[in-house]
């Protein structure tokens, strides 16, 4: 934990480039993150050196490839603190995560009148499999409230969540108001009706540090590439007696036992729901990715992020016409910030702050329903990561006022 | 300083247009409705066509946009309206050759005030809001419920 997180951007040389004529502020964060080198580098790495195909190759490329796709296997269980490898599943991502939660544990333990609980502020990714789970079964979705400054209402939880209710499935992080859910808490009152916690970790796994076993959440979901490794290569961490009882959701090489004719056994966890020829590569990258991060530790990542947030967030909140959704208090709001500036639509903005070089999200960032919430057709979102410093700051709430003067003004 | 570069986007007749839009709302006897989105932003436009004796003789739009959808359906509607269904989907077809912007010498008047759109080729990311309007305006008149579209009109989202 010696790396000074201050002294990072040459690790990343993406960052390191005009756009339109201006130096590159890349905080479009919560969309994906850049890679450093030392993630590309293993992935070139594994390519020139040790590609094969893992667990069943008897040569030496086979066995090196296998090490280390599984090595990555355990830097991710070290990495949310799981009881054993067992509970690690490598996925495509979070949306894949949890559909293969609702195509499994879901499928087989809702039926008519179940209760399936999330919140207003869900991803689609966090929404749409369990409306169509509750669809199918005939289940009843609910939805958490948030109180007026954005956090999840945890009174209205307590009213939502009963005895009818087999699954809870909430984002650790907003996507969209940054606010951090209180996960344990959920998991505690979902244990307390009989239902398992789903604990979307997509935006808090890059950004704080998050242990299973403390947070007590029965699943877990998270991408890659929102933590600094590739595309394509994500997690599903799942309590090792939940994943026994659960069928796997694809069929094929790699995750059998034996096969017969007529009927097939299935292998160990976690292979058992690893069918196909895994993303070799993108566990290593990942793999490398954790290597990267665990250099600062978890906690200073953190602090990082939330002294930027302290210093941008009252910049933008004396913006005129700006309005910043979720908690105005810095101390409740994590490195994404969504806001609106008034009379000018979030695309319009995010092509002016384009024009001045820094990369933000508009649109409705796949939480349709929390943008019908807010009463909102879309909103602007900057959001923050390790290699952010003050100076990116400054830039985005000086683009912000140029861009607003420029509406203002009318041109040509 | 690059915000001069949004001149060439957002031209003064492009901001009168979004602020003041033309055949804004709707028609008391539409012959074509469609509602389309662009799910990338979030921008929903309904659009309702009146064809009599052969020719587009009304059209009004209306839902939530940015500046550039809005401007857009705006010049949209004044360039169709006495037109035959036949020419505005060539005109149509002018304005998408027009935003890919790959095709020189095309000839834009038939296009009106919506030709001054040409800068928006310049800025990939806002193609789709500039033909959200045409394309609704395409899908009502051939009866398209829009559905097929989405592809057309949406990038990946996050």
């Amino acid at each position: 934990m010696g790396k000074n997180l201050n002294d990072i951007r040459a690790d990343f040389p993406i960052l390191d480039q005009q756009v339109n004529d201006e130096p590159l502020v890349y905080l479009d964060n919560a969309a994906t993150t850049q890679k450093p080198k030392a993630v590309v580098e293993a992935l070139t790495h594994y390519y020139y050196n040790d590609n094969a195909n893992v667990h069943r190759g008897v040569h030496t490329l086979a066995e090196r490839a296998t090490e280390d796709f599984e090595a990555a296997r355990e830097k991710v269980r070290a990495f949310i603190n799981a009881r054993s490898t067992k509970e690690v599943l490598f996925t495509r991502g979070t949306t894949t995560s949890l559909n293969w939660i609702a195509a499994s544990y879901g499928e087989a333990n809702i039926t008519v009148g179940d209760e399936i609980v999330i919140s207003y502020m869900e991803h689609h990714s966090n929404l749409v499999p369990w409306q169509q789970l509750a669809l199918r079964k005939q289940a009843t979705l609910k939805y958490i409230k948030m109180n007026a400054d954005g956090t999840l209402d945890m009174a209205d939880a307590q009213q939502q969540i009963t005895d009818k209710t087999k699954i809870v499935a909430i984002a650790q992080v907003s996507n969209v108001l940054g606010v951090v859910n209180p996960i344990k808490e959920l998991a505690k009152l979902a244990h307390q009706h009989g239902a398992v916690m789903v604990a979307d970790g997509a935006q808090s796994l890059p950004n704080m540090p998050v242990d299973v076993q403390d947070l007590d959440c029965d699943f877990l979901a998270f991408s890659g590439h929102k933590m600094l490794g590739p595309t394509g290569i994500g997690g599903l961490y799942a309590k090792e007696d939940l994943l026994n009882a659960m069928e796997p959701i694809e069929f094929g090489g790699e995750m059998i036992d034996f096969v017969n004719l007529f009927d097939s056994s299935w292998s160990e966890l976690p292979w058992k729901f690893e069918a196909g020829t895994p993303d070799i590569s993108g566990a290593i990258g990942l793999g490398a990715a954790i290597d990267y991060l665990n250099q600062f530790g978890m906690a200073a990542v953190q602090e990082h992020e939330q002294k930027l947030v302290n210093y941008v967030l009252p910049k933008l909140l004396a913006i005129d016409g700006l309005t910043v959704y979720g908690p105005h208090d810095p101390a409740k709001h994590t490195g994404v910030i969504a806001f609106n500036l008034e009379g000018l639509h979030p695309h319009d903005l995010a092509t002016g702050l384009d024009m001045e070089g820094v990369a933000v999200r508009a649109g409705h960032h796949c939480a349709q329903p929390l943008m019908k919430y807010l009463n909102v057709p879309a909103t602007a979102r900057a959001s923050f990561y390790i290699y952010n410093t003050k100076a990116d700051a400054d830039r985005l709430v000086d683009s912000i006022v140029a861009t607003k003067e420029f509406f203002k003004n009318g041109t040509i | 300083m690059a915000l001069s570069k949004l001149d060439n986007l957002y031209r003064q007749v492009i901001l009168d247009h979004s602020a003041h839009p033309h055949h804004h709302g709707h028609l008391q006897q539409a012959t074509n409705e469609i509602e389309l989105r662009n799910p990338t932003c979030g921008d929903v436009l309904q659009l309702e066509v009146a064809v009599a004796d052969g020719k587009i003789s009304d059209v009004a739009f209306s839902g939530d946009g940015c500046t550039i959808s809005q401007a857009s359906a705006s010049m949209m509607t004044d360039a169709v309206i006495g037109k035959t269904p036949a020419e505005a989907e060539q005109m149509v077809q002018v304005f998408s050759e027009m935003i890919i912007g790959d095709k020189p010498n095309l000839d834009l008047t038939v296009l009106g005030d919506a030709s001054i759109l040409e800068g928006v080729a310049k800025f990939p990311a806002r193609i789709k809001c500039a033909t959200l309007a045409w394309k609704a305006l395409n899908n009502a008149l051939t009866g398209d419920d829009g559905k097929g579209m989405a592809h057309l009109l949406s990038s990946h989202e996050e």
